[in-house]
C-alpha cells in the first residue's frame, strides 16, 4: 500500500528499515539524536535504535567522516550527516583524501562502504553558508558516487540503496523539498527498486529535452508543463545520479529531441552542466538542433536570502533557455 | 610598534611555568621522562612517575636479546631502502634511522589483536606486526599505493596526509568499542601513530577529542622527533606535547623514545588500560630523526651537525648493545651473527624490490570503484584500444 508522505518522512523510513535490516549500520552527525535533526530526518530513530546506533557526534566534520572511515575499515555502515551544505568544507580533506581513495589504494582490499548525507541548495530563506550547491566538487572526484533525490518515492529507496553500497556515495538532499509529499510504496522490496545509477524520464516529450537533478526537477516539470500549453511537449529527465551521470539515458533522449538545456542552482562555472554540455556535444553532434544550454546560479557566492529567488533558476529563466534553443 | 607589541613570528613568550620541552643537544628534557635503559645501557629496573605509576620491564635474556635483534633488522632494512632510493630503485624513502626503539618497543608492545594505524614511517612497527618487510615498498618505488589489507595485517595502509590516520583509528576504536572487544583484558586496542608536526592538524586535535568523548580504546603514540620536515617543535607547540592530553581529558606520558624498553613498558600498559575499557593515552616519544625527513630533504640547511651529533650519543641501539654485552648475555658472536643475518635479509629485500614489476598502465583503471563504473569501464576500454592501435604495442 502507497502512503502519501514528505521527502523527508521518506528519507526516516528508508534510515529506519536500513537500521532495522543491517545491524552494522549507523548513523552519525551533529544533533542527529535526541533532536532528530535539524530537519528531523532521524527523528525518532536514536529513541528506538539506541546511542551506539544513531550517535551524537561532536561538532567537528571532519571527525565525523574520518572516524566513520574508521568504522568502516571495522566493518561499519556509517551514515553520516552533514547538518548543512556549506559545512561540509572541513571534511572535504576526509572525503576526497580518504574516503574516496581507501578502495584504490589498498587495491580493492579495503572497502569503506558510507553515506554522506547533504542537504543541499537554497530557496528557504537562509543565512550563509545554508543554501550552497557544492555538488560539483565531489561529482569530480573520482572514487566517489553522487547522486541526488527529488522526490519522496527515490528518497525512500535511494538512501537505502546508498548504503546499502559498497561504493561511498555522496547523497544530496533538495532541502527545499523535505515536506513536498508524493506516494511511497514503504513496503516493496528493495530488490525490484529503480536502480540507484540512473537516471529517469520523469515527463516523456519530443521537442526538447530539460535535464534537472534535486530541487530543480521540480523547476524542470513545472516549466515542460507550462511549455505544454504554448505547444512545446518537453522531455523531463531527472538525473538523479551524478557520478556516475547516466549518459546513456541522456544521449538516447537527446538524438530523439535534438536540445537540451540543463538546469542547476549551482554556479554555472565548471559545474555538471558544463560536463553534460561537452559531453553531450561530443556524443549526439550530428543530432543537435541548438547548442546544449544552460540555466545555472549565477558564478557568486550564493547571495542573501532576500534577493535568493532572483539567482536560483526558476520557471521564466528555463523557459527562456527552451525559447532561445528554439530560436537558434 | 607599540610597547609590548611582538613582531609576527617573533619568539613566543616562554610558558608560564617555564617548561622548555625541546634541549638542542638531546638532553632529558625539562620535566623528564619515562626512562628504563640509559643511554650507557644500565637498566633501571622500573620507574614510578608523579602520579604514582610504575613502569618495569623484566625479560628474559632471549627477550633482550630479542629486541636489540629488531632494532638492528630494522636499521638495516631501512639503510638498505635508502640505498636503493639512492641507486633510483625508489622514488622516495622516508627513513626511520633513530627512531628504532620507539617503532620496536610499541611494536612489540602491540598484542596481536590489538590494529596499528601508521603514517609513513613506521616500518619498524610493519616489522614487529610480523608482516613482510617488503609490503611498503610499491609505494615507495612507485608500483603501487601500498595495496594491503589493513585488516589482514592489523596494519593499516600508510597514510601519507598528515595527521588524518589518528581519526580513522579512533573511528575504528569506537568501532571495537560497539563490539563489545573491550573490558577485559583479551580485549582489542588501537594505536595511531604520528608525528610532533602531526599534532598541529586539526583532525589529530579532533580525533583526541573524540577519543575523550567516547572512552575509545586506544593509544596516541606521538613519535617527537624534533622536526616536521625543517621546522622543529617549537612553531607546533609551547607547551610540551604529552601534557595535551590533559586539555583533552585523558592522560598524557612522555618517554624516552630512544629507549626500546620504555617504549614497550608504556606502551603494554596504556593498550592494556584500553582493551580494559579505561579510555586512551597520548605517549610522546621523545626521540630524533638522525636522517633526512625523506629522501628528497636536505635536512643541513636548517640544523646543525653538533646537534646530530649529540643524539648520537644517546643512539637506541647502542645502549641495548652495551646492556646485553655488560649482562653478558650476548657475546661478539651473537652481535656478529645479528648482523649477519639482518644482511641478509636485507639483501633478499634488496632482490625481491629489484624483481617488482610495473603495472600494466592499465590496471591504474582497477578498483576506482567496488561496484565500478561505466565511465571507469568506457575509459579503460578506449585505453586499452588506443594502445592497440599502435603497432607492436605491449599493451
Ligand atoms: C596535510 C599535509 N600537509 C603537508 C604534508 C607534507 N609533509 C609531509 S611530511 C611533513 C612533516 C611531518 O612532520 P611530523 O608530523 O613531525 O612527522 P615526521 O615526518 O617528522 O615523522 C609534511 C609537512 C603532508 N604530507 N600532509
Amino acid at each position: 500500500m502507497a502512503e502519501t508522505i514528505t521527502l523527508g518522512k521518506a528519507l526516516n523510513h528508508g534510515l529506519r528499515r536500513a537500521l532495522e535490516n543491517d545491524p552494522k549500520v549507523v548513523i552519525m552527525g551533529e544533533d542527529v539524536g535526541k533532536l532528530g535533526g535539524v530537519f528531523r530526518i532521524t527523528d525518532g530513530l536514536q529513541k528506538d535504535f539506541g546511542e551506539d546506533r544513531v550517535i551524537d557526534t561532536p561538532l567537528a566534520e571532519a571527525g565525523i567522516i574520518g572516524t566513520a572511515v574508521g568504522l568502516a575499515i571495522r566493518g561499519y555502515r556509517p551514515v553520516c550527516e552533514i547538518q548543512f551544505d556549506g559545512f561540509v568544507f572541513p571534511a572535504y580533506n576526509q572525503i576526497v583524501a580518504q574516503v574516496a581513495k581507501m578502495f584504490y589504494r589498498s587495491k580493492g582490499k579495503v572497502r569503506v562502504p558510507m553515506v554522506i548525507r547533504i542537504p543541499f541548495g537554497g530557496g528557504i530563506g537562509a543565512v550563509e553558508h545554508h543554501s550552497e550547491s557544492p555538488e560539483a566538487y565531489f561529482s569530480h572526484t573520482p572514487g566517489l558516487k553522487v547522486v541526488s533525490c527529488a522526490n519522496p518515492a527515490d528518497a525512500y529507496t535511494m538512501i537505502q540503496q546508498a548504503i546499502n553500497s559498497d561504493d561511498p556515495v555522496v547523497f544530496f538532499e533538495p532541502k527545499r523539498r523535505y515536506w513536498e509529499k508524493g506516494e511511497v510504496e514503504l513496503e516493496a522490496p528493495l530488490s525490484g527498486a529503480y536502480p540507484l545509477h540512473a537516471a529517469r524520464v520523469l515527463r516523456p516529450g519530443t521537442d526538447a529535452t530539460l535535464l534537472a537533478y534535486g530541487p530543480m526537477v521540480r523547476v524542470a516539470l513545472d516549466a515542460a508543463a507550462a511549455a505544454a500549453e504554448d505547444g512545446r511537449n518537453l522531455e523531463v529527465i531527472d538525473l538523479r545520479t551524478l557520478s556516475p551521470v547516466d549518459y546513456p539515458a541522456i544521449f538516447e533522449s537527446v538524438r530523439r529531441t535534438g536540445r537540451a538545456v540543463v538546469v542547476h542552482e549551482a554556479p554555472g562555472n565548471l559545474g555538471i552542466g558544463a560536463e553534460l554540455a561537452a559531453r553531450i556535444t561530443e556524443e549526439c553532434f550530428y543530432s543537435l538542433e541548438a547548442p546544449v544550454l544552460r540555466v545555472t546560479g549565477y558564478d557568486i557566492p550564493y547571495p542573501a536570502a532576500r534577493v535568493e529567488e532572483d539567482f536560483l533558476p526558476d520557471l521564466d529563466r528555463v523557459l527562456d533557455a527552451v525559447d532561445r534553443s528554439f530560436g537558434w | 610598534m607599540a610597547k609590548g607589541e611582538r613582531k609576527a613570528g617573533g619568539k613566543p613568550p616562554a610558558p608560564a611555568d617555564g617548561a622548555v620541552d625541546r634541549i638542542p643537544g638531546g638532553d632529558a628534557p625539562a620535566g623528564g621522562f619515562v626512562q628504563l635503559l640509559t643511554p650507557d645501557g644500565e637498566h633501571l629496573g622500573s620507574v614510578t612517575t608523579a602520579d604514582g605509576t610504575t613502569y618495569s620491564v623484566d625479560f628474559t635474556d632471549e627477550e633482550y636479546r630479542g629486541f636489540y635483534r629488531d632494532l638492528v633488522t630494522v636499521r638495516r632494512l631501512d639503510a638498505e631502502a635508502t640505498a636503493l632510493q639512492r641507486q633510483g630503485e625508489l622514488g622516495i624513502w622516508a627513513s626511520l634511522l633513530g627512531q628504532e626503539a620507539a617503532q620496536v618497543g610499541s611494536g612489540r608492545a602491540l598484542r596481536q589483536q590489538d590494529m596499528a594505524f601508521p603514517t609513513y614511517r613506521e616500518h619498524g612497527v610493519l616489522y614487529c606486526r610480523g608482516i613482510d618487510p617488503i609490503m611498503p615498498f610499491g609505494l615507495f618505488r612507485g608500483v603501487d599505493q601500498g595495496g594491503w589489507d589493513a585488516n589482514e595485517h592489523k596494519f593499516n595502509g600508510y597514510t601519507i596526509v598528515i595527521g588524518s590516520q589518528t581519526l580513522h583509528a579512533t573511528g575504528y576504536a569506537m568501532g571495537v568499542t560497539m563490539d563489545g572487544k573491550t573490558g577485559s583484558p583479551d580485549g582489542e586496542a588501537v594505536i595511531a601513530y604520528f608525528g610532533d608536526g602531526a599534532t598541529s592538524q586539526g583532525e589529530v586535535n579532533e580525533s583526541f577529542v573524540w577519543a575523550g568523548v567516547f572512552n575509545a580504546p586506544m593509544v596516541f603514540f606521538c613519535q617527537n622527533n624534533q622536526y616536521a620536515i625543517s621546522e622543529p617543535l617549537e612553531r607546533q607547540t609551547r607547551i610540551p606535547l604529552y601534557r595535551r592530553a590533559a586539555g583533552y581529558g585523558f592522560p598524557g606520558i612522555r618517554i624516552d623514545g630512544n629507549d626500546v624498553l620504555a617504549s614497550y613498558a608504556v606502551t603494554r600498559a596504556a593498550l592494556d588500560n584500553a582493551r580494559n575499557g579505561q579510555g586512551p593515552t597520548l605517549i610522546e616519544a621523545y626521540t630524533y630523526r638522525m636522517g633526512a625527513h625523506t629522501s628528497s630533504d636536505d635536512p643541513t640547511r636548517y640544523r646543525i651537525a653538533s646537534e646530530v651529533e649529540s643524539w648520537k650519543a644517546k643512539d637506541p641501539i647502542a645502549r641495548v648493545k652495551a646492556f646485553l654485552a655488560k649482562q653478558q648475555v650476548a657475546d661478539a658472536d651473537f652481535f656478529a651473527e645479528v648482523d649477519e643475518t639482518a644482511r641478509k635479509l636485507a639483501l633478499d629485500l634488496r632482490e625481491r624490490v629489484l624483481a617488482m614489476p610495473d603495472p600494466q598502465p592499465v590496471t591504474m583503471f582497477d578498483h576506482v570503484y567496488p561496484n565500478s563504473s561505466p565511465e571507469v569501464d568506457a575509459q579503460r576500454k578506449a585505453f586499452d584500444e588506443y594502445h592497440a592501435s599502435f603497432e607492436g604495442s605491449g599493451h
